[in-house]
């Protein structure tokens, strides 16, 4: 069992290095979150993401996620309530996601 | 004998070709504009119509007048572009060749988007102003409403000019004072933003500044769908609010064009390049203002500034030089706050907007962040600077780096 003591972390909680992340971190992050445990249809977004950001640099936004993960708007909010875009990006390891300007 | 292609004949496509004309050579370059209307609508003046400011005569003009006389207007609407061979779809059939092309075809609102929004109740219990045909339904509809709740809608970002939603209900805070009805109207911002605006600090400075107008945030508010009848919207996690006119900024999309061209994001933006403006994937293709991904403003005064070092870069580009990275992601708006006064906000992709003063030389300094008259004065000269300067390609009293000059750290 992971704790994320050994993880660094942002005054908001969010990993400072997204390439220290390991599907374990994410499984403790879940449970801060109160998603725990994740489950399939979970780790079909966070994939997405984690692929996502390797190819473009950025974490993507929820249209992004629902356009291309499988997983719609609506099941999204229910597999993360209150705020998916930024449970999404806080358990799969990437920073808070940037509001456009 | 070489041509550069600009698609879309609104701000930045008329700012580029005025510009370009006067650096490429006439006998070697013909620069080709194509747009699918010829009136040009100066959209920040859209604001301004519902509340009987502005009419419609005061924010159209003919697009050819803006467009150099020695380049070529194409009234047509564009299909798609074939980047591959470097040539681009007319929807009348027509195909036009390029070596260079320019994509300027902005941003527009979509509010097929979101269920329940563009049906029956469409212009008469649930407004836009973001198209002029919006602006003028919403003031008829505001002559004769008789008070209630009006929510301020903002449905995702990124919008264009986002600061006009906070602008709409200041002006509305005044409309209603001066109609005697103030009381009779609840005024509430709903939005997918954390508070009043994107950047912490105005969003903090602007979230006092609606509080002590009276008027209400619902903030974090996901719309799923609206329901017309019951007069209420719905978000995601199933939060309601109702109302009694709701003015709704819909999606904004890039141009159906870039998606039928499949060169766009989930929203048809072009990826671009950030500090260059050159189009991810293609070297011969470069895109300015609201057509981009990028996350800067979508607003004339970024166009603007993306124009300015965007010159440069294009003429390195043809002499097959590098490209510099001279955007920087500069915006700068005037707010208005309502009772003749405004504020002035300047910021870039690094730095957030700050207090301060900002230095115009021969005009300022207008405050930044805090309510002046001079600022209020300023968004309205902003009207003659766009005929005038702006589109034109002259040169404005501002430089295109963001200046620390005169910022409170
Ligand atoms: C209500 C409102 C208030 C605003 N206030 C401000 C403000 O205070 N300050 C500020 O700086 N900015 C403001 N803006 C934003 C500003 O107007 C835009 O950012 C700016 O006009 C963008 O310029 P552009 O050239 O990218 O797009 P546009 O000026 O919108 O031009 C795009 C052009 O492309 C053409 N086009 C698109 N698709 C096709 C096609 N398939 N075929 C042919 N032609 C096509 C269109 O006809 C249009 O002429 C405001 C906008 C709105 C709506």
């Amino acid at each position: 069992m992971t704790t994320l003591q050994d993880v660094s972390l942002d005054t908001e909680g969010f990993m400072v290095d997204p390439n220290a992340w390991n599907p374990e971190i994410a499984e403790a992050l879940a449970e801060e979150e109160g998603l725990a445990p994740l489950n399939e249809r979970h780790w079909a977004v966070i994939d997405f993401v984690r692929k996502d950001w390797g190819e473009t640099g950025e974490s993507p936004t929820l249209r992004r996620i629902t356009k291309q993960s499988g997983v719609n708007t609506k099941e999204l909010y229910a597999l993360f309530p209150k705020g998916p875009a930024k449970k999404v990006a806080r358990v799969a390891g990437l920073g808070k996601p940037k509001g456009c300007i | 004998m070489k041509r550069l292609l600009i698609l879309g004949g609104g701000t930045a496509g008329t700012m580029v070709a005025n510009r370009l004309v006067k650096e490429l050579e006439s006998d070697d370059w013909k620069i080709t504009v194509v747009d699918e209307s010829d009136t040009h609508i100066y959209q920040p003046g859209l604001l301004f119509i519902p509340f009987g400011t502005y009419d419609k005569k005061d924010v159209i003009k003919p697009r050819r007048r803006f467009l150099p006389t020695d380049s070529e207007l194409i009234l047509a609407q564009i299909d798609h572009i074939e980047p591959d061979s470097n040539r681009v779809w007319l929807k009348d059939g027509r195909s036009l060749a390029y070596d260079y092309l320019i994509i300027t075809t902005g941003s527009r609102i979509v509010p097929e988007e979101t269920p329940g929004l563009a049906e029956d109740e469409w212009r008469r219990s649930i407004h836009d102003f973001y198209t002029l045909e919006g602006a003028l339904a919403l003031r008829d509809k505001l002559r004769d409403w008789e008070g209630g709740r009006l929510l301020m809608h903002v449905t995702e970002m990124p919008i264009k000019c986002p600061v006009a939603p906070l602008e709409f209900l200041f002006l509305a805070d005044w409309y209603f004072h001066e109609a005697g009805i103030r009381d009779r109207v609840d005024l509430t911002l709903v939005t997918p933003l954390p508070g009043a605006f994107t950047k912490p600090k105005a969003s903090e400075m602007l979230g006092a500044l609606l509080e002590e107008k009276d008027i209400h945030v619902e903030p974090e508010f996901n719309v799923e769908r609206v329901d017309p009848d019951d007069k209420q919207i719905i978000s995601y996690d199933e939060r309601t609010i109702d109302y009694d006119l709701l003015v709704t900024v819909p999606v904004n999309m890039g141009s159906e064009m870039i998606e039928r061209s499949g060169m766009g994001d989930e929203l048809m933006f072009v990826p671009t390049e950030k500090h260059t403006l050159k189009a991810q994937h293609h070297d011969n293709i470069f895109v300015l203002g609201d057509a981009t991904n990028l996350p800067s403003s979508k607003a004339g005064s970024v166009a603007h500034f993306q124009v300015d070092g965007f010159i440069e870069n294009f003429l390195r580009a043809i002499r097959q030089q590098a490209l510099l990275p001279s955007f920087d992601g500069h915006a700068n708006c005037y707010i208005e706050s309502g009772f003749g006064k405004g504020l002035l906000i300047d910021f870039n992709y690094d730095v957030e907007p700050l207090p301060g003063r900002f230095p115009l030389p021969g005009f300022g300094p207008f405050a930044l962040l805090q309510e002046s008259r001079a600022n209020h004065w300023g968004k309205l000269m902003f009207r003659w600077m766009y005929w005038h300067l702006l589109l034109r390609g002259k040169e404005l009293p501002i430089p295109a780096e963001l200046s620390m000059a005169g910022k409170w750290n």
